[in-house]
């Protein structure tokens, strides 16, 4: 016992002279050491935000894996690895490299996959991490500059993830990449001269792979690093929201010191979130571009599914009206009103939202509590009705294999989704603002009756000698 | 529970051990798998068990072994008053910025001129859009052929068959690519003026889809329907292909066509209209 004391002594001043080292080169010691006494509120959906940092930590280790073996390349080449089914066959040295990257390189096939999981996870980390924000209206001041930053870098993820899809050159890729042409192509004015000045001419043009490779592995990649750096900067700063209960204030923070409580925590978060994408990536095939076959323009895929952060503006595009005006000689095409003018207004309106509602509640303070989902009927039943939304998009954007599934022609859902787009967030609104305006009312009833809506949070802690503590007087 | 002794504490203390000597062995576990040859599933589950051991013993670790409890931390306003002020107090000394009012609006000019210079040539990305989307290579006289460069005969097509044509020279051809129809003598109900180019039944129309660009691959041939699989837009191919289901909201252009005496299938011009979805000047061609 005594031994093992002494040895724990002997390594801190080992780590104290390293320390010390470090200090008189940097005078940084009185920095780290309150950053190690930061508080981080102990609440799980506080770490959707870090998941999805985990997940971007792993897709930039993969990702630079797959720089070194991808060819961002056009020219046609014939195939004669060891896939026999496209052996002999032609197709683009971009979509022959990933096949070499499949089936040649060693454990290239595991880091494509682990790619791939990752960016689903990212997204879909991002998404929640959104949700719990939104919900509980950790957006208001002084955090609106976070949010927009949070939105920003939402929309360049999913700028990643088509990027990046639209990368190996395949049956479905390439097909994708014709159908961002076309919405694009959409746009008045100037949709033809946007559409050529990205492509480098009239699809499919030769320079599309290259110029699609250095937006994703350099331009948003870097852009992603520097937003996530401010975004976490002004966390740092503004210090974290938190939910009520353990005595927190709207003047403190409770929680977990940085070190070593939440850094053992993240840590081990991190190691577990790669473990899971790990896992799935080695067992569960993702994008097997080989059964797709190369892309050529005359060909298509059926059914034709994208990854899931992308179903709900395929749907959009498949609800679209059959409605091509032509006002004063301009062409408003079909695709132009669902791949354009709805998605850029829903991610306004997720935009402006924290600025809407200051102004509908008059509340302009600063807050660091966050509320609870009755408490704000409104802002509670948009977000549902925004997910109900996204639900529906999604649903009707796997028309095609729902009608197999149902055994429903195709037109008859797609007519049914076309309403349902437009009642189910409606109805879902108004349900959820009854609930939430009910349950808002019971509250300050028994706040009237003079009962507490809450218990009083006291934690208490059997200590390993039997004693009893306060978790907040404990500490 | 935060005590650095006690039997408790020593079997979490081993617990971790055992998780970090598991996530050892996994790990050169997923190393002799790579040495040996690379197996995707093993190497992914080897991996994973290292990871994951590494990652569950750090979090037994933070919660049995690392002093616990909650802590507070003041917060104080992001805005600080007087900070305000002495950023206020410095950006005032400088006078000799703020007045001199007609030099800053003569650098905001010039640095807007240097804005003209440097994003103009983002035009050299990519050509002007010109005549590409109205065009495509079909000419009159031009044959269709297969996606092997063979000329189509119309005989290869049987009366319910369809076929991808090219222009002659252009197999493959992304905005040239056609589908040759034989839906039978007396079927086709097109303008009168568009009858002259579907001879014997025979019928040639765009395989772009008006929606957005995907070829039109499905054929419905007892309803004579032509269906996109990317967005389920229908065509009536009877009725000079227009829309009939689907988002898309004009009709497949038609490749006007006659049958030479040897059975190839010639154009006659060009497209009835542009070919693909559709672009704000459409109506220009």
């Amino acid at each position: 016992m005594a031994e093992r004391v002494e040895q724990q002594a002997e390594r801190q001043t080992e780590l104290e002279r390293i320390a010390g080292w470090f200090d008189r080169r940097t005078g940084l010691s009185g920095t780290v050491r309150s950053a190690m006494r930061k508080v981080f509120p102990d609440h799980w959906s506080f770490l959707l935000g870090e998941v999805a940092l985990f997940a971007f930590v792993i897709l930039l280790a993969t990702g630079t894996f797959l720089t070194l073996f991808y060819t961002p390349d056009a020219r046609t080449v014939t195939y004669e690895g060891p896939y026999t089914t496209l052996q002999g066959d032609t197709m683009s040295a971009a979509y022959a490299s990933v096949m070499r990257l499949s089936f040649q390189v060693q454990a290239g096939l595991l880091v494509r996959q682990i790619h791939h999981w990752a960016a689903l996870l990212f997204i879909g980390a991002i998404a929640a991490h959104l949700a719990r924000i939104f919900f509980t209206g950790a957006f208001r001041r002084p955090r609106e500059l976070n949010y927009l930053i949070g939105i920003g870098l939402l929309t360049m993820a999913l700028g990643e993830g088509i990027t990046g899809y639209s990368l190996p050159d395949d049956l479905l890729s390439g097909t994708g990449l014709r159908i961002v042409d076309s919405v694009m192509l959409s746009i008045p004015f100037v949709g033809p001269w946007l559409s050529s000045l990205l492509m480098g001419g009239p699809f499919p043009s030769e320079y599309i792979l290259s110029r699609l490779f250095v937006v994703h592995v350099m331009l948003l990649p870097g852009v992603l690093v520097g937003g996530v750096t401010v975004h976490l900067a002004l966390l740092w700063f503004q210090k974290h929201t938190q939910f009520r209960g353990h005595g927190a204030r709207e003047d403190n923070v409770v929680g977990l010191s940085f070190f070593p409580g939440q850094t053992f925590r993240s840590l081990g978060l991190f190691f577990l979130t790669a473990a899971v994408i790990v896992l799935v990536a080695g067992l569960i095939q993702i994008n097997p571009v080989w059964l797709y076959g190369p892309y050529v323009p005359y060909e298509a895929a059926v059914p034709a599914q994208p990854d899931w952060y992308v179903g709900w503006l395929e749907g959009l595009v498949r609800l679209g009206l059959p409605i091509e005006p032509t006002i004063l000689g301009v062409t408003i095409p079909s695709p132009f009103v669902p791949g354009i003018v709805i998605p850029g207004a829903l991610f306004t309106a997720l935009a402006v939202w924290p600025f809407v509602e200051a102004r509908l509640t008059h509340d302009h303070a600063e807050h660091h509590l966050l509320d609870p989902l009755w408490k704000t009927p409104i802002r509670t039943a948009t977000g549902a009705a925004g997910v109900v939304l996204f639900l529906v998009l999604t649903l009707a954007g796997g028309n095609d294999v729902l009608a197999v599934m149902l055994n429903t022609p195709v037109e008859t859902l797609t007519a049914i989704f076309r309403v349902l787009v437009v009642v189910a967030p409606v109805v879902t609104w108004l349900l959820v603002y009854r609930m939430a305006r009910d349950t808002r009312a019971a509250h300050e009833r028994q706040e009237h009756e003079g009962e507490p809506p809450e218990p009083p949070a006291v934690v208490l802690v059997r200590t390993p000698d039997g004693g009893f503590r306060d978790m907040e007087a404990g500490r | 529970m935060t005590n650095e002794t006690g039997p408790d504490t020593r079997r979490v203390e081993r617990l971790i051990a055992l998780l970090f000597l598991i996530a050892t062995l996994a790990g050169l576990g997923g190393a002799a798998v790579y040495l040996a040859g690379a197996q995707t599933q093993l190497e992914g589950a080897f991996l994973a068990v290292c990871l994951g051991g590494i990652g569950a013993g750090i979090i037994l670790w933070s919660q049995f072994l690392l002093p616990g409890g909650l802590r507070q931390e003041a917060r104080h306003p992001v805005a600080d008053a007087a900070d305000e002020q002495a950023v206020r107090d410095v950006l005032a000394e400088q006078g000799a910025i703020t007045r001199r009012s007609m030099l800053v609006r003569a650098l905001a000019g010039a640095v807007a001129g240097l804005g003209a210079a440097v994003v103009v040539p983002a035009l050299s990305l990519g050509p002007a859009p010109g005549r590409s989307l109205f065009d495509t290579p079909w000419k009159s006289g031009m044959r269709m052929v297969g996606l092997d460069g063979q000329p189509i005969k119309a005989s290869d097509v049987p009366v319910g068959g369809i076929v991808t044509g090219f222009p002659d020279g252009f197999p493959g051809s992304a905005d040239g690519q056609t589908l040759l129809i034989n839906v039978g003598q007396g079927m086709l109900n097109l303008p009168p003026d568009r009858m002259t180019g579907a001879p014997d039944g025979y019928v040639a129309y765009s395989k772009v889809c008006t929606h957005a660009g995907c070829p039109v691959g499905l054929y419905r041939d007892a309803q004579h329907q032509l269906v996109c699989p990317c967005h389920q837009s229908t065509f009536d191919v009877l009725d000079g292909a227009v829309p009939v289901a689907g988002p898309a909201g004009h009709p497949l252009p038609q490749l006007p066509i006659r049958i030479d005496p040897d059975g190839t299938v010639v154009a006659l011009g060009g497209f009835t209209g542009p070919v693909g979805p559709a672009f704000w000047d459409m109506t220009d061609g």
